[in-house]
C-alpha cells in the first residue's frame, strides 16, 4: 500500500512533466531535450521565491508558469521555428530539433551551474507527516499530487472542451490538414510549445517541495519524460498520464522491493518492453 | 503457356480502422498471364498491390505465390521470392547513377548478382527499356518517361516471377504511351506474369488477357477484357447509374 | 566496383603518409603534446567508428559512452588474469553484443526512439555495473596497473584507426555499403529490392560498437583506477557527436576535421574555465545545427561547387555541337 501511494504521488508529478513534453512533441513536433532544464529552472525559482519572499510554491506557480510560458514561446519563435521552416520532412525536423534542444539543454545547464553551483538544494514546505491508511506521508507530497491532478484536469478540459483546445489536438494529428481548415498552425505550435513549457515548470515547482534538486539533474527527468511520452503514445494526453503513473509505481516498487540503485534499469526495462510489443504506445495510432 | 496459378489472392481484407479498403477479394493469376487490375479511383487497387508486394499486411485472408503463403511476410522477403514492382509515383534512387539503380534490383533478390557481371546485365536491361548507353547519366535530371523506364529496368533486374506495374503508363503523352505499351507487350511475349493497375483503357484493351475490376474495395468483375468492360456493374462503377 | 580507381590510390598514398607522420609524434615529444595527440587519436577513432554507422543511417547514436565503458571495464576486470590482446578482442565482442541488442530493439523504429534510448544507455549500464560491483564484489573501482605508457596507447590507437578506415572502405565497396546507400535514398525501395533494412542497420551498429569498445579497452591503462562514473562518462557520447557532426559525416575522413579543432578547444576551455564546459558543448551543438548542418565538409563541398558546374558546362558544349 505504501508503494501504491508513494508511487502514485511520484507518478503524478511525472505526469505533469510528461504532459508538457507531450504538447511540445505531439503538437509542435519538437522533441525538446531541454525540457528537464525547464523543470530544474522552475525548481530554483520556486526555491528562491519561497526562501526570499516566503511565497507558497503552489501559489508561486501563478508566477512561474506564465514566466515559463513566455520563455518557451520565445524559444520556439526564435530557435525552433527556423528549423521547422527549414526541414524538408518530419524526420529531418526531429533530428534537427533534438540536436538544437540538446544544445539548449547544455547552455541552460551551464548557466545554472555557474549561477547556482553544483550542490543540492531543498527547502521545507509542508513537510509535516500526514497519516493515510496506516502510514505516514509528507503533506507536501499529497499537496503536490493534488495540485498536479487539478492542473492535469484543467489541461484535459482545455484540450477536449474548448475550441482552441480542439484546434491544438487537430494540429497534433495532422498539421497540413489542420491548416486546410483555417487553423493557424505556426501560432498553434508556438502556443502548444509554450504551454508545454509552462506545464513542466509547474511540475518543477511542485517537485521542489519534496525533492532535493541540483543543477545537473535535468537530463534524468528529460529522459523519463521522453520514455513516458513514447510509452503513452505520442500526442495523447491520457496515455501520458497513464504511463506516468505506471512509471512512478514501477520505480517505487523496484526501489522498495529490489534496490534503489536500479530505478533507471526498471524504467528502461519498461521502455524496452513497450518498444518491442507496442511501439506506438498505449494509446498511439497504429501506422499500417 | 501453362495454366498453373502463380498468384492466388484468397479472401483478402485490409481495414484501416473503420475504413475497409479491400473487402474479401479473391482472384488468381496464372503463370504468364497479363492481368489488368482496374476500377475507379479509391477502389482499393493500389492497396491490393501493396498487399501483394508486402508494403502492407492483410487484416485477414491469404496471398499465395506458387502455393507458398506470402501474406504477412515483410516486403524484402517477398521480393526475394521473386516479386518486383514499380510505384505509382516513380521512385528512383537519386544519388545513384542509372546503371547502379538497375543493379540495385538485382543484388539482393534471388539472383544476387555483383561485380562486373551485374554491370553487364544492367547495361543489357537499360538497352531493353530504351535507355541504352545512358548508364552513367545523373538520374535526377531524367525526364519522367525515362525515370519510369529506369524503374522498370530495376524491377526486371531481379528476373521476377511476378511483376507488379502500378499505373506505369500514367502521365505519358500519346507517343510515349505507344512506346510504353510496346514495351509491356514485349515483356508479355517473354512469358512474364504481370499484374497491371491502369486507368488507360486502350492499354488494358490491347494488352490484357483478363481483367479484375474493383470498386469500393470489392471485386465486381473478373473475366476477359471484352466481357468485363461491357458488364453493367462495371459501367455503373465508372460512369454512374444513368449510363448503364 | 571491383577496380582500384585512381582516386582511391591517391587517397591510400595520402593516408600512408599521414599515418607515418603521426606515428613519429611519440619520438618527438613526451609530455603535453603526446598526451594531446592521444586524445586526438582516441576521438578520431571514436568519431570515425561512430560515423561508420551514423553517417549512412542518419541515426544519432549517444551510446558511445556505454560501449567505451564496457571496453574499459573488460580490461579492468581481466588485466590480472588474461593477456591484453585477448582482452581487446573480448571488449570488442561484448560491445558488439550490446549494440546488437540495442539495435534489434530500436532500429526497426524511427530515429527519434533510437536517440532517446541511447541517451540513457550509458547511465543504465553504469547503474547496473555499480549495482553489480557493490553487491557482488568488495569495491566499486578496479585498479589497472600495466607497463604501458602513453606511447604504447598512442600507437595502438593509430593501428586501430587504420583498421577502422580500412573496414569503412571495405564496407563501402561491399553489398552492405551498397545497401546502405539505397536505404539512404529510399527505404521503401530498399525493402522492395530485397534488402533487410533492419538487419543491415544492426550489423553496421555492431561493427561500430565493437570498435568503440576496443577503444575503451585500449584507454583503460591510462585511467589507472577505473570506476563507473569515469568509465561510463556520458560526456564522451556528446563530444563524439559534436566532433563528428562538426567535421561532417559525408566522408569517412570528414570527422577528423571536427576532431582536431574541437579536442584542442575543449582541452583549453576545461583547463582555463572548468565550469564553462557545459556551455561550450551547448554552443557547439547549436552552432552545428544552425550554421553547419552538414559539417565543415559540407562547407567545403559548397565552396567547390561553382568550379565543378563550370567544368560540367564546358564538357557539355562539344556534345551539343555534334
Amino acid at each position: 500500500m505504501d508503494i501504491l501511494i508513494t508511487g502514485t504521488v511520484l507518478g503524478g508529478t511525472y505526469a505533469l512533466i510528461a504532459l508538457g513534453l507531450t504538447l511540445q512533441y505531439g503538437v509542435a513536433r519538437i522533441m525538446n531535450l531541454a525540457n528537464g532544464e525547464n523543470l530544474v529552472l522552475a525548481c530554483f525559482c520556486a526555491f528562491w521565491l519561497y526562501t526570499t519572499a516566503s511565497i507558497n510554491p503552489v501559489i508561486g506557480i501563478a508566477i512561474i508558469a506564465p514566466a515559463a510560458f513566455l520563455l518557451n514561446w520565445l524559444i520556439y519563435v526564435y530557435a525552433m521555428k527556423p528549423l521547422v521552416d527549414r526541414a524538408k520532412n518530419r524526420g529531418q525536423l526531429e533530428v534537427d530539433s533534438i540536436l538544437a534542444t540538446f544544445g539548449l539543454m547544455f547552455i541552460m545547464q551551464g548557466v545554472m551551474l555557474l549561477v547556482f553551483g553544483g550542490s543540492y538544494f531543498s527547502y521545507n514546505f509542508l513537510s509535516e507527516p500526514v497519516r493515510i491508511l496506516g502510514a505516514n506521508y509528507g503533506l507536501n507530497r499529497i499537496v503536490a499530487l493534488g495540485a498536479a491532478v487539478v492542473i492535469a484536469a484543467g489541461l484535459y478540459l482545455f484540450l477536449y472542451r474548448t475550441r482552441y483546445g480542439t484546434a491544438i489536438r487537430a494540429v497534433s494529428v495532422s498539421p497540413s490538414s489542420a491548416s486546410l481548415v483555417a487553423i493557424n498552425v505556426p501560432r498553434a505550435s508556438a502556443f502548444a510549445f509554450a504551454l508545454g513549457g509552462a506545464l513542466t515548470a509547474a511540475g518543477g515547482a511542485l517537485l521542489s517541495t519534496f525533492y532535493t534538486f541540483n543543477s545537473s539533474m535535468g537530463v534524468i527527468f528529460t529522459m523519463k519524460a521522453l520514455i513516458i511520452v513514447i510509452m503513452g503514445g505520442v500526442g495523447d494526453v491520457r496515455g501520458a498520464v497513464l504511463a506516468a503513473l505506471l512509471l512512478g509505481l514501477a520505480e517505487t516498487a523496484v526501489a522498495s522491493l529490489i534496490d534503489p540503485g536500479l530505478t533507471l534499469a526498471a524504467t528502461y526495462t519498461l521502455f524496452i518492453i513497450v518498444l518491442l510489443i507496442r511501439p506506438q504506445g498505449i494509446f498511439g495510432r497504429q501506422t499500417a | 503457356m501453362t495454366g498453373r496459378a502463380l498468384l492466388s489472392v484468397e479472401t483478402v481484407r485490409k481495414a484501416f480502422g473503420g475504413l475497409v479498403a479491400v473487402n474479401d477479394v479473391d482472384f488468381t493469376v496464372k503463370q504468364s498471364e497479363l492481368i489488368g487490375l482496374i476500377g475507379p479511383n479509391g477502389s482499393g487497387k493500389t492497396t491490393m498491390m501493396n498487399l501483394i508486394s508486402g508494403a502492407l499486411k492483410p487484416t485477414s485472408g491469404t496471398i499465395r505465390l506458387d502455393g507458398e503463403a506470402i501474406s504477412g511476410l515483410p516486403a524484402h522477403k517477398i521480393s526475394q521470392r521473386g516479386v518486383a514492382r514499380t510505384f505509382q509515383l516513380v521512385r528512383i534512387l537519386p544519388s545513384l547513377s542509372a546503371v547502379e539503380n538497375v543493379i540495385a534490383g538485382a543484388v539482393f533478390g534471388h539472383i544476387r548478382a555483383w561485380g562486373d557481371d551485374a554491370y553487364r546485365e544492367a547495361e543489357v536491361l537499360l538497352e531493353r527499356v530504351g535507355l541504352g548507353g545512358r548508364g552513367s547519366a545523373p538520374t535526377g535530371s531524367m525526364t519522367y518517361i525515362d525515370q519510369k523506364r529506369l524503374e522498370l529496368a530495376r524491377a526486371l533486374a531481379s528476373n521476377p516471377r511476378l511483376l507488379l506495374l502500378d499505373e506505369w503508363l500514367a502521365g505519358l503523352n500519346p507517343s510515349e504511351l505507344k512506346i510504353g505499351i510496346e514495351l509491356i507487350r514485349d515483356l508479355r511475349e517473354d512469358g512474364r506474369t504481370i499484374i497491371m493497375v491502369e486507368h488507360v483503357m486502350d492499354a488494358i484493351r490491347s494488352l490484357c488477357d483478363r481483367c479484375v475490376v474493383m470498386s469500393s474495395g470489392v471485386k465486381i468483375a473478373d473475366g476477359s477484357v471484352h466481357d468485363v468492360l461491357n458488364q453493367p456493374e462495371v459501367v455503373t462503377a465508372y460512369l454512374g447509374a444513368d449510363d448503364a | 566496383m571491383t577496380r582500384f580507381s585512381e582516386k582511391e590510390q591517391r587517397v591510400a598514398a595520402f593516408a600512408l603518409l599521414g599515418f607515418g607522420a603521426a606515428a613519429a609524434i611519440p619520438l618527438v615529444d613526451d609530455g603535453y603534446y603526446l598526451s594531446l595527440s592521444v586524445n586526438i587519436a582516441m576521438y578520431a577513432v571514436l568519431c570515425t567508428a561512430w560515423t561508420l554507422f551514423s553517417g549512412p543511417t542518419h541515426y544519432i547514436s549517444l551510446a558511445t559512452a556505454a560501449f567505451f565503458g564496457i571496453g574499459t571495464y573488460t580490461v579492468g576486470l581481466g588485466i590480472d588474469s588474461l593477456p591484453f590482446p585477448l582482452l581487446l578482442a573480448i571488449a570488442g565482442i561484448a560491445a558488439a553484443i550490446l549494440a546488437g541488442l540495442v539495435g534489434v530493439a530500436t532500429l526497426r523504429l524511427s530515429g527519434v526512439y533510437f536517440v532517446i534510448f541511447t541517451l540513457g544507455l550509458a547511465e543504465l549500464v553504469r547503474q547496473v555495473v555499480t549495482w553489480l560491483q557493490t553487491n557482488f564484489t568488495t569495491s566499486v573501482g578496479l585498479y589497472v596497473f600495466t607497463d604501458m605508457t602513453e606511447k604504447h596507447i598512442f600507437w595502438m590507437l593509430l593501428a586501430l584507426a587504420a583498421i577502422v578506415y580500412a573496414t569503412g572502405w571495405l564496407i563501402n565497396r561491399s553489398r552492405l555499403g551498397f545497401a546502405m546507400r539505397i536505404i539512404g535514398n529510399d527505404e521503401t525501395v530498399a525493402r522492395h529490392v530485397g534488402i533487410d533494412v533492419a538487419r543491415s542497420k544492426v550489423i553496421l551498429f555492431m561493427v561500430s560498437g565493437a570498435f568503440i569498445g576496443i577503444t575503451g579497452a585500449i584507454l583503460a591503462p591510462r585511467f589507472a583506477y577505473v570506476e563507473p562514473p569515469s568509465a561510463f562518462n556520458p560526456v564522451i557520447s556528446f563530444q563524439v557527436v559534436i566532433m563528428a557532426l562538426l567535421g561532417g559525416t559525408g566522408r569517412l575522413w570528414a570527422p577528423l576535421l571536427g576532431v582536431i579543432p574541437f579536442t584542442i578547444l575543449f582541452d583549453r576551455i576545461s583547463s582555463s574555465f572548468p565550469n564553462h564546459t557545459s556551455l561550450l558543448i551547448g554552443v557547439a551543438f547549436m552552432a552545428i545545427v544552425y550554421f553547419l548542418p552538414r559539417g565543415v565538409i559540407g562547407l567545403i563541398e559548397d565552396l567547390r561547387k561553382p568550379r565543378a558546374s563550370k567544368a560540367g558546362a564546358v564538357a557539355q558544349v562539344p556534345e551539343a555541337a555534334e
